[in-house]
């Protein structure tokens, strides 16, 4: 098929940082046209962030650029009378608004859901918060380690005997993210089959608390609270890290069978061990298995983590190299599937440069990212100008005016 | 009740364990229609995984099987069987979406794959996940929830530093791989509903992890190095991280000027800012002695409440690190409602986490829980597919069902 899965769905994204874009990214890669409103006063705040040196630093951000490809650029100063009365423009001619901002702020600006429903009675509003648009905490601040903190992960993220652990940047928000591009879709479906628009309100704690669903229950049928594991597993053994050659390289290794133990036995020329009554079956590994680690650990320990993955895999065991932050980028597998996309078009850039995939293979309509992150209000001319009918003259003012742009103006970080 | 979003889409739903169901679950628990195929005599593995209520290992007592498979239908049937195949054939025809977590090959083995599928329903989208996808060099390589945070820097970077890196004690690989799959499949139907035209869907939970630890090598590709906070485990990080308290821990995020002025105007030290702002970079963190000698005690005199709320009151970013049960008992979600009272034939009344987003038109709701193996083997069979009794008891007599 020539056509895109998501074609013909506009979405109007007022959101920053990365609990926001990176739900419309998904969307865009999929067909959806989504429209990305920043301000020249208040640019996404991402904008700031891990910069390559050179002219115009806002369009350089490698955070920004990766959440935010395949979307139009928009820049409109939301407390101009004139940049408000375009905004609503557009929101009678699209399909769904989504915003991370602070709850307060459309509100401030008079742009929240009633007004636009209003303006458009069929659209679909998405107001993604930390804690969400309700509650008496509902505007406290949180960032993904609040949230990490708050949905109950961190308590049961370290080792035994050490204090909580955060887990790395943003993972806590990228999965508030997705949450949202399902929202979009189940509104949308529910829209065409009822012509019926909605508010949609996500509490990003809550996205990770329904992944926690065995912690849960064991609380609420047993009153059991989970805790800290390491690395190891409430019935699997072996199941752990263990050091490889070299400095700070590890591989994961996770025995769910006695066929997957007796395996790992002869890979490592160890047959006896499978004979051995303390690891014979289930229960006994479980209880031993501190033994069991230091045992595996003497043979990984002199051997590349690639290798050890490599050979436990082809006898039908679980085990998988620890890789460092950025060393997926020359994993085989994520290069064997085409994962990497690579782009040599960011505006103003050198070099082609390697982003995330989507993880969703489409077979007749593949997923692609069509542009690169767009510059600071780069489609300008497109959305006012061809969607909006606004003409060449106005934009001139507009642009005299501040209210759109493609530079920083009086520029002030946005509080989030 | 006004109709939920997903009320038009029928799944025929064949996943196990935890990635699959929870992806069915997305779709069940905003209102599609969704038949669980299970094994007959054993079923879905995970009923077979702890926890289970009272320690009563009961293939109907899984906590983890009773909340990953809320609102759907549950039928028993051997695919193994050339007549457990045309059954399902049958269902399928009738079914907008299939969704299968076997390792790849299983479904075209059983005479079940894409190709044929869409043959039988050329509407009919069909979704995969997998451990490593359908193709590619890992295809036919196996994972735990262990490996696939291990594949993609993010079980790397957690942890201390003089220690080994230590997982994330959640399937968070798992469920998010479920739910890029429902994203896949709505987004397929949505495709389908305008050309007719069903496809396959091929997710992988590694692609997944991948996906969502976002963008290490592209920072790297831009700057040349990776920022701190990626090394978590470097102890070296931009912000106060986590921080006890007299009853516990908080964590402390602050990164701007403005939110270190409102913490110091707490802490009663003011006056540091000025020392702050004269470093070239901005990095009160960096300060390590005076943290610990002034910070430090601070929020350890306090409890992880008074922190808290001291904090957000001048808009900084601290939250508590919650137990289970502070979760549970936390009064945000529970004025949200967060927690939903489910009955179940065999369990009795529980709480199950709720929904993941509030949909004011089209809310989420459990209609039914969680279904006993085989449950509505009569309803789908004869009601729906016209089976009488008669046949279903040779059915069974067979091994089919």
């Amino acid at each position: 098929m020539s056509r895109m899965a998501l074609e013909g769905i506009r979405v109007i994204a007022c959101s920053v940082y990365l609990a926001g874009p990176k739900g419309t990214e998904m969307l865009a890669a999929l067909g959806a046209q989504v429209i990305k409103v920043e301000s020249t006063k208040y640019f996404d705040g991402h904008r700031n962030i891990s910069i390559q040196p050179g002219d115009r630093y806002w369009n350089r951000s490698a955070r920004f650029n990766t959440v935010n490809r395949s979307k139009y650029g928009l820049t409109l100063d939301l407390t101009h009378p004139r940049g408000k009365e375009i905004f609503k423009e557009l929101v009678k001619v699209s399909d769904v608004v989504f915003t991370n901002y602070p709850r307060r702020v459309m509100m401030n600006l008079g742009l929240d859901y009633p007004v636009l429903r209003e303006l458009n009675p069929s659209i679909i509003m998405v107001s993604s918060a930390g804690l969400g648009h309700t509650g008496p905490w509902r505007d406290y601040v949180t960032y993904a380690w609040v949230v990490n903190s708050l949905c109950g992960m961190a308590e049961l993220t370290g080792y035994p005997d050490g204090p909580p652990a955060v887990i790395p940047d943003g993972m806590c928000d990228a999965v508030p993210a997705s949450y949202t591009a399902l929202a979009i879709l189940l509104a949308l479906r529910h829209r065409r089959r009822t012509g019926l628009g909605q508010h949609i309100d996500l509490g990003q704690c809550e996205t990770l608390m329904v992944g926690l669903g065995e912690q849960f229950m064991d609380y609420t049928m047993n009153r059991r609270l989970q805790t800290r594991h390491g690395n190891h597993h409430p019935s699997m053994a072996p199941h752990n890290i263990y050091r490889c050659k070299g400095d700070d390289e590890w591989v994961a290794i996770a025995v769910s069978s006695d066929e997957e133990w007796a395996a790992l036995c002869k890979v490592t020329g160890n047959p006896q061990w499978a004979r051995d009554e303390k690891f014979s079956e289930a229960l006994s590994r479980w209880n031993n298995q501190a033994e069991l680690d230091r045992l595996i650990a003497g043979w990984t320990v002199n051997r590349d983590k690639r290798q050890v993955m490599e050979a436990l895999q082809k006898a039908g065991v679980p085990a998988g190299g620890v890789l460092k932050t950025d060393q997926n980028l020359d994993d085989p597998h994520l290069r064997g599937k085409g994962y990497w996309y690579w782009c040599d078009a960011d505006p103003g850039m050198d070099g082609a440069h390697p982003y995330a995939g989507l993880a969703i293979g489409l077979s007749k309509t593949p997923a692609r990212f069509e542009k690169p992150a767009p510059a600071l209000g780069q489609d300008n001319d497109f959305v006012l100008g061809d969607m909006l009918g606004i003409s060449g003259e106005e934009m001139a003012k507009l642009a005299q005016e501040h209210v759109i742009g493609n530079e920083p103006y009086q520029y002030r970080q946005r509080a989030i | 009740m006004s109709e939920q979003a997903a009320s038009d889409v029928r799944v025929l739903d064949l996943t196990w364990y935890i990635a699959g169901p929870y992806c069915t679950k997305l779709l069940a628990d905003y209102g599609a229609d969704v038949v669980k195929v299970e094994r007959p005599d054993r079923g879905d593995p995970a009923r077979n995984m702890g926890p289970f209520l009272g320690d009563d290992p009961d293939r109907e007592k899984s906590g983890l099987f009773l909340y990953l498979n809320t609102n759907k239908k549950g039928i028993t049937l051997n695919l193994k069987t050339a007549a457990g195949v045309k059954l399902f054939k049958e269902l399928a025809r009738e079914a907008d979406a299939v969704v299968e977590s076997f390792s790849p090959g299983t479904m075209a083995e059983l005479g079940l794959d894409y190709e044929t599928l869409e043959k039988v329903n050329p509407r009919l989208v069909m979704t995969s996940i997998s451990n490593y996808g359908q193709s590619g060099p890992y295809r036919d390589y196996k994972a735990t929830e262990l490996i696939e945070q291990a594949s993609a820097g993010h079980l790397y970077a957690t942890g201390q530093p003089d220690r080994e890196p230590v997982r994330t004690g959640a399937y968070i690989s798992c469920y998010q791989a479920g739910l890029f799959a429902a994203i896949g499949t709505l987004s397929a139907l949505w495709c389908r509903d305008d050309t007719g035209l069903g496809q396959h869907v091929d997710v992988s939970i590694m692609e997944v992890v991948n996906n969502l630890t976002t963008y290490p090598p592209t920072i790297k590709s831009y700057t040349g190095s990776l920022r701190p906070d990626f090394y978590l485990r470097t102890g070296k990080t931009s912000s106060l991280g986590i921080v006890p308290c007299q009853d516990g821990y908080v964590v402390a995020n602050l990164y701007s000027v403005r939110e270190w002025e409102g913490f110091l105007a707490i802490l009663g030290m003011p006056e540091m800012m000025e020392v702050f702002l004269k470093d070239k970079i901005f990095s009160p963190n960096t300060y390590t002695e005076w943290i610990s000698e002034r910070v430090l005690p601070w929020f350890a005199e306090r409890t992880t409440d008074e922190v808290f709320h001291q904090a957000q009151g001048v808009h900084v970013a601290v939250g508590p690190v919650l137990t289970m049960q502070q979760v549970i008992e936390f009064p945000q979600y529970q004025a949200r409602e967060f927690l939903l009272e489910i009955e179940h034939p065999r369990t009795g009344r529980l709480f199950y986490p709720g929904a993941p987003f509030k949909m004011a038109g089209s809310p989420w709701q459990v209609r039914s829980p969680a279904p006993l193996l085989g449950e509505h083997n009569k309803e789908i069979y004869c009601d729906h597919l016209g089976y009488s009794s008669q046949d279903l008891v040779k059915l069974r007599d067979r091994g089919t069902i």
